[in-house]
């Protein structure tokens, strides 16, 4: 054996690609039930609310214009985006921190807290791609995507989920409660999220004093934009800044913490 | 050639003081242990010399290098085997050492030429697809260490790598052990139990409240703070410490335990036909030689495992 006398080993600065295929492997094992997640989510939506309550809506007075499948269509793309991407980001982090521990193992090679963060994130975010693509692909075939634009929603759906991804990853790392923290993220905040971000109506039809959960909400941003895109919703170009400087911001800010979070908690 | 120098080593959490003021220096080949109790600061020491866990102050070098400047590029030349084992669960037994490998950016190819050896040095061949969490205990142990071991460290750490196994499991490992450490990897053990630090250990400290009591040889220890042999007498719970009386002038060290009293002494053999020639008679009796934990019993006075 050579002796040895200092540190020279190679040290890879795209750790985190290690870390994406290890998710990657784990997801595997659950392919089939990704992928009937991915059809059926849409699918049983889109006939129940989109067709069965769109009927109801539709002989009386269209909403925004267009038919209430094409109105709801772009909110729950966004939705399952950001749905898809809490699932992903929550059980990996309980599961490296709490469960398995793993994380631990992964800090004792040269991975670094940020390597294993940003593998965890960008493993989600390649779920989400494929959850959004057969999401998107099901809203043609129900004829929900009017615009010759309607494919831009694919990376706006992605940019709500990513975001939004991105923080709850943050406060995942800091959790110490799995139920808990699932409780919250599930009840208080993904709920409230989903029924008043102008998901099922306009947000402008909110009294004003409950408008504001939209306004913090990434999935508002998505929907506002994403309905602009599908059918030519009338959105202006302000907002349509204002609703993509927001989810980035969203997103930088999310990772930051997310970053600086997973350093700390394998550093305790 | 030092591997691991560490120079008064203090770690606190909050007003808990885990290690308090240690230094220590591991040579290249040198299979060095830390024993101690639980909580005496082993595994503190063990996640800062790992480059994962920032001190309080003092200063530690691993290869020449600060843990905390150079964590990455430390790391890559360990193998951890921690307290716990933190395997991936839904994986395979092989995918979790490639994986595992592919953390330290190894070739792909190279680890998947690794992988049969290592399946076969942690005697998990036939487990080669089989998910971990159908593993028992001793067989995850295995593989957590076969783990460590794929990126060829320089310096293998190992955290209570037995506890929790049964005799024969715990056997297997040491000869795991002993095969690595005639291969020149320089090794880093903890471990409260006083037969593993004799087997595996060229030299240790022992550590009690974040502090170091002694540090030698196993066979130093026992020359310096022990006797050759020790008697081991029982009288009964409740006529132990009467006995004490009448036989502390027939030897310069007794130490009472709960069950019995330890007689140290040259020879087991004489003193116990001296007891005999008092005409006192234990119920049972004992001659063994000196082991680390009558040399922990010495410096701490308590007993290692209760």
């Amino acid at each position: 054996m050579s002796l040895v006398k200092t540190v020279n080993r190679k040290v890879s600065t795209t750790g985190f690609w290690y870390v994406v295929e290890a998710r990657l492997r784990n997801m595997l094992k659950w392919t089939r039930i990704i992928i009937f997640v991915a059809i059926a989510n849409p699918v049983l939506y889109l006939i129940s609310i989109g067709i069965g309550v769109g009927s109801l809506i539709d002989g009386n007075s269209p909403v925004d214009g267009v038919n209430y499948l094409t109105f709801l269509a772009p909110a729950l793309l966004a939705s399952a985006a950001i749905q898809g991407m809490l699932d992903e980001v929550i059980f990996p982090t309980f599961q490296g921190f709490k469960w398995y521990k793993n994380f631990f193992a992964m800090n004792a090679t040269p991975l670094t807290g940020r390597d294993i963060a940003g593998g965890v994130f960008f493993s989600a975010l390649i779920r989400t791609v494929f959850t959004v693509s057969v999401y998107t692909i099901t809203l043609y075939f129900f004829g929900a995507l009017k615009s010759s634009k309607a494919l831009l929603v694919v990376p706006t759906a992605i940019l709500a989920g990513a975001g939004f991804g991105a923080l709850i990853l943050a406060l995942a790392a800091r959790a110490k409660s799995d139920d808990l923290f699932m409780m919250i993220t599930g009840r208080f905040i993904m709920m409230p999220l989903f029924l008043f971000s102008g998901t099922f109506y306009p947000l402008e039809q909110m009294p004003v004093f409950l408008q504001w959960i939209g306004w913090i909400s990434p999935l508002w941003h998505a929907t506002d934009l994403g309905r602009l895109l599908t059918y030519g919703s009338d959105v202006s170009v302000e907002m349509v800044i204002v609703h993509l400087t927001y989810m980035l911001v969203m997103l930088v800010v999310g990772l930051f913490f997310a970053f600086r979070n997973y350093s700390k908690r394998l550093a305790k | 050639m030092e591997l691991i120098q560490v120079t008064n080593l203090v770690k606190k959490f909050g007003s808990f003081t885990a290690v308090d003021g240690i230094s220590f220096s591991v040579k290249q080949g040198e299979s060095f242990g830390l024993l101690g109790p639980n909580g005496a600061g082993k595994s503190s020491t063990m996640r800062i010399i790992g480059a994962t866990s920032q001190r309080t102050s003092g200063d530690v070098k691993i290869l020449g290098n600060d843990p905390e400047i150079h964590g990455p590029q430390i790391r890559a030349h360990l193998g951890v085997v921690p307290q716990q084992d933190n395997l991936d669960e839904e994986l395979t037994c092989a995918e979790n050492l490639y994986i595992y490998g592919r953390y330290f950016g190894l070739p792909k190819k190279m680890v998947t030429e690794k992988l049969d050896e290592l399946l076969e040095f942690a005697q998990l061949t036939e487990k080669k697809d089989a998910k971990v969490n159908s593993l028992s205990g001793g067989m995850k142990r295995r593989l957590t260490i076969a783990r460590a071991l794929v990126s060829d460290p320089d310096i293998l750490m190992l955290d209570e790598p037995t506890t929790g196994l049964d005799p024969q499991a715990r056997h297997i490992l040491w000869d795991r052990l002993f095969r690595l450490k005639e291969k020149g990897v320089t090794l880093l053990i903890t471990t409260h139990h006083m037969d593993e630090a004799e087997q595996l250990c060229d030299r240790l400290i022992v550590m009690d409240g974040g502090k170091i009591m002694a540090e030698g040889s196993p066979a130093g220890l026992i020359k310096e703070y022990s006797s050759k042999e020790v008697l081991e007498v029982r009288f009964g719970s409740d006529r132990n410490m009467q006995m004490v009386d009448k036989l502390k002038n027939l030897t310069d060290r007794i130490e009472v335990l709960p069950d019995r009293l330890l007689m140290y002494t040259e020879s087991g053999e004489e003193l116990l036909a001296r007891i005999s020639g008092l005409n006192i008679h234990p119920n049972t009796s004992l001659v063994r030689r000196s082991s680390l934990e009558d040399v922990f019993l010495r410096l701490t006075g308590r007993s290692l495992i209760e």
